[in-house]
């Protein structure tokens, strides 16, 4: 199994990705914005990796579930 | 088709309907196919007397299991229709994925060499069961086939189990101390003892088809497991396909879950559906059925005398081939116990049956649904994550790892005590892997040497000895030679493996001193010490 991601000494999310993350979106519609976000969540849980960042992150997104 | 495919096997009178005696006998069988003809034959080959019932009186109709796992083979080898079932079988190892008309990857199952089973053959279960029945006439004096033999009640009193059996002469009544209901997914004890069989139905609908074909539909000259998302030539979200002896290939179509059962099963139905994926090519319909499935197990499979085996017990999705192949893991597991309970081990020996089949059936389980779940996505997003995945894989290695047509069948890891931590290529509590020996100057494979026994495996730089270990003491050593390197490689050198009969690595050491080898000795069962049984 490969180490949980390290998320200290990263560079912290700026204004920048946001800009940079809704603009990937820019004249998509709601589907394909849909597959472009799976896309990017497969692809980003990859990047993290099985461990516990994973479990963490899995379990934050469900805590803000209403 | 061979036409004498379906031919009966003979009825024959029990002589219980002629001498009217009731008969006390050690095992009985309930249902003669895979998985209690095999159970039988491991039984007998341990010197136990068993009558195995069964209300009908053909094989399967039908090719039904097809695929045999590796594992499956060396089980079978051990009851001695192994190299007959690979002879006969279809060897294939390469599996494809498409997603419509694309190939996104393709997968080896078994890519080194030294092995004396593939990683799969598929065969007809028809002919499995043919070849178990004329196995079980080896043993004549121990196996008692009763075909047209119904049991239509039993009774279980604590210390036998009281059989009422129909047949066309007439009923009449057995004792046995273990009944073994091996009577399928419809299990008619599980229900005559009312018994949950609890899990998850799946409301997706499959087709099944056996084709008999002279021009192969792959383009290699190899056989292969071919499977499509979106399949190209059927507007359902799954095809699989597979070659089997004969010239027969089988294809599995989803239906979806609003198909009409009654109108999908006609030829009419099926034919187009056919030809729209072998086009011109001339072929025949063989054998076709639509079917749902469910994900279940019971609760226990050890009910005091009553002992479930196979799709009585657990029932499985098809994808990951691990209902034939999880009921011949049940079959391994129990015939060594059972045989020694009843030559007077503690029948404490039946629980661990009991606990590492309900943890391999879980397994399955967990499994097959996954697979399911992944080929039948319940949401508009679980659809749109899933095609994504199929489309990454073309290009990202970590998304062919998510694509999930069905995890084959492989025996699980058993939580075996004491699991010591060891540097050796091989732990505690998985099985046995195949390697090429030599054993005075003639070539062999390890599986060869398993006898169905607890053995010690002592393996030194460039040989081993192999030990039946027997009450605690050692059999005289079996030298095998490891020319090829390949056992050193797969197991570690200067070390000992303690292997139970069911292949499974009970206790491993890297103390090889006659001390050392005695303290892993002693992990073996004590299988056959009388002192329980009662006189």
């Amino acid at each position: 199994m490969r180490k949980p991601h390290k998320m200290t000494g990263h560079q912290p999310l700026d204004d920048d990705f946001y800009e940079r993350l809704m603009s990937l979106h820019d004249g998509l519609s709601d589907e394909q914005s849909a597959r472009l976000n799976a896309r990017l969540v497969l692809l980003m849980a990859n990047h993290i990796g099985m461990g516990e960042t994973m479990d963490q992150l899995l379990e934050k997104a469900q805590e803000d579930q209403p | 088709m061979p036409n004498n495919r379906y031919q009966p096997f003979d009825y024959v009178k029990p002589p219980e309907l002629d001498g009217g005696e009731t008969s006390t006998l050690p095992v009985a069988i309930i249902g003669a196919g895979p998985i209690g003809l095999a159970a039988a034959i491991d039984l007998a080959q341990r010197g136990i007397k068993v009558t195995v019932l069964d209300d009908n009186n053909v094989v399967s109709v039908g090719s039904r299991a097809i695929c045999w796992a590796k594992h499956t083979l060396e089980i079978f080898d051990r009851l001695g229709i192994g190299e007959r079932m690979l002879d006969k079988g279809v060897t294939w190892k390469i599996g494809r994925l498409f997603h419509g008309e694309d190939e996104v990857y393709n997968f080896n199952l078994l890519p080194e060499d030294g092995h004396k089973y593939p990683a799969f053959i598929n065969l007809q279960q028809y002919y499995v069961e043919q070849y178990l029945v004329e196995r079980c006439a080896d043993f004549p004096d121990l196996i008692d086939l009763r075909w047209k033999n119904k049991v239509v009640d039993h009774q279980d009193d604590g210390d036998l189990v009281h059989l009422t059996i129909e047949t066309p002469d007439g009923a009449y009544a057995l004792a046995v101390e273990y009944m073994l209901a091996c009577d399928g997914a419809g299990s008619a004890t599980r229900q005559r003892m009312g018994l949950s069989f609890k899990g998850e139905t799946f409301e997706e609908q499959f087709l099944i088809a056996d084709v008999e074909m002279e021009q192969s539909p792959f383009n290699t000259d190899e056989p292969e497991r071919w499977f499509w998302f979106k399949p190209p030539f059927h507007n359902g979200q799954s095809a699989l396909l597979h070659k089997q002896p004969d010239n027969i290939y089988r294809i599995d179509l989803q239906l979806g879950p609003d198909a009409d059962t009654e109108h999908e099963k006609t030829e009419a139905a099926v034919m187009p559906r056919l030809k729209a994926i072998f086009g011109d090519k001339p072929f025949k319909l063989d054998w076709m059925s639509v079917y749902k499935f469910q994900c279940a197990k019971l609760k226990r499979m050890v009910h005091n005398r009553v002992l479930f085996v196979g799709d009585s017990a657990h029932v499985v999705s098809p994808f990951g081939a691990r209902g034939g192949n999880g009921g011949m893991h049940d079959v391994d597991n129990l015939g060594w116990k059972l045989a020694a309970v009843l030559g007077g081990a503690n029948k404490d020996l039946l629980e661990t049956y009991n606990s590492e089949r309900l943890h391999g059936a879980s397994e399955n389980i967990k499994n097959s649904s996954r697979a399911t779940r992944f080929m039948t996505p319940k949401s508009p997003m679980e659809m749109m994550f899933r095609d994504e995945v199929l489309k990454l894989a073309n290009k990202e290695d970590f998304a062919r790892k998510l694509i999930n047509s069905g995890r084959l069948s492989v025996p699980c890891a058993l939580p075996i005590e004491p699991d010591v931590q060891t540097t050796t290529q091989r732990k505690i509590g998985t099985v046995i892997v195949d390697a090429p020996l030599s054993k005075d100057g003639a070539p062999c494979q390890l599986i060869d040497c398993m006898n169905g026994a607890h053995q010690l495996l002592v393996i030194k730089d460039d040989h081993a000895d192999l030990y039946d270990v027997h009450n605690g003491q050692l059999s005289t050593a079996l030298k095998l030679n490891d020319s090829s390197g390949l056992l050193v490689e797969r197991y570690s050198a200067d070390c000992a493996y303690l292997i139970r009969p069911d292949r499974y690595i009970a206790g491993i050491t890297n103390d090889v001193s006659n001390e050392g080898l005695n303290k892993l000795t002693s992990l073996a069962h004590p299988a056959g010490t009388a002192d329980e049984k009662a006189a």
